[in-house]
């Protein structure tokens, strides 16, 4: 199996992932969220900045597509709680985000979230949230 | 009470900003020091097209931006701030085809700090689609001039 096929949905089927411009990049089971810089997502036009909540929706989508992939379920994740932190305002060049995920249970999962930008170690937000899970895809068992 | 003064410029800051602009954001009002914005249903907007829910995302945008406004509202003057940490809990999904709206309130403020709370919600304001917490810092541009983050080379720490 492709590690395309592998995620469990496309993430240009979402309209929202589709109007922020969000992407995703395999790497075999590891997932990489890309957000190409779009004026469209500048919240501060003087420094200019992108918009904090930009940054959360990013940085969201990225944990739901991680949980797509390691989690095969009938239906998208949906958010309960997230926290985020903002180190570093988001500059206007492209954004990148790696999800953990730290615990899956029977319904609820437990991801966390770092963006960066042009250093992998100067995080410009993280996130920390619980989602709670779709029912069992049904022979998921079995294709994986 | 809000100053004639930013009152004048709360409408430009509520949809003002290219992001903001393209979600379609507007102001709804200030009651004493509440604010709430609005933003209009949109297809684009949506997080699973199968449901027609609005995008957590959304929800996450408008809350961070309201909380913003409460900030401005409660200093009663316009100055550059920055969302520290933000907390949200999603309650239910937003209703389908129903503008969202989310009100907040910044219940206290230090030199440097301003804490504020927020609900999103889409008919009635006591069944909340999402509750918010924030603190954001003051004048959290330092100096920096206009055009900063377009230097290039290291991140500002």
């Amino acid at each position: 199996m492709s590690a395309a096929s592998k995620l469990a949905f496309d993430i240009q089927a979402l309209p929202y992932a589709r109007w922020l411009g969000v992407q995703v990049e395999l790497a075999g089971d590891e997932m990489t969220g890309v957000l190409p810089f779009s004026q469209h997502l500048v919240g501060n036009p003087l420094l200019p900045a992108l918009h904090g909540g930009v940054l959360g929706a990013f940085m969201e989508m990225t944990a739901m597509a991680q949980l797509a992939l390691s989690e095969r379920r009938e239906r998208l994740p949906k958010p309960i709680g997230v926290t985020v932190e903002y180190l570093r305002s988001g500059r206007p060049v492209t954004t990148y985000a790696r999800a953990r995920v730290k615990k899956v249970g029977r319904r609820i999962a437990n991801v966390e979230v770092e963006a960066w930008q042009d250093q992998r170690a100067s995080p410009i937000a993280t996130l920390h949230a619980h989602f709670l899970l779709g029912g069992l895809e049904s022979g998921a068992e079995k294709t994986l | 009470m809000v100053s004639t003064e930013l009152m004048n410029i709360l409408p430009q800051l509520a949809s003002g900003a290219p992001h903001t602009h393209a979600l379609g954001f507007s102001l709804v009002g200030v009651e004493g020091d509440v604010v709430t914005l609005k933003c209009p249903y949109r297809e684009e907007l949506v997080g699973d097209p199968d449901t027609g829910v609005l995008a957590g995302g959304v929800v996450t945008t408008l809350l961070d931006h309201v909380c913003g406004m409460a900030v401005w509202a409660a200093l009663d003057r316009f100055t550059s701030i920055a969302t520290l940490d933000l907390r949200i809990d999603y309650m239910r999904p937003a209703k389908p085809g129903l503008d969202l709206k989310a009100r907040a309130r910044c219940y206290k403020l230090t030199r440097s700090v301003a804490f504020v709370r927020a609900w999103a919600y889409d008919e009635d304001p006591d069944d909340p689609v999402a509750a918010a917490q924030a603190a954001f810092v003051l004048d959290s541009d330092g100096g920096r001039k206009p055009g900063a983050n377009l230097k290039r080379g290291k991140a500002k720490a």
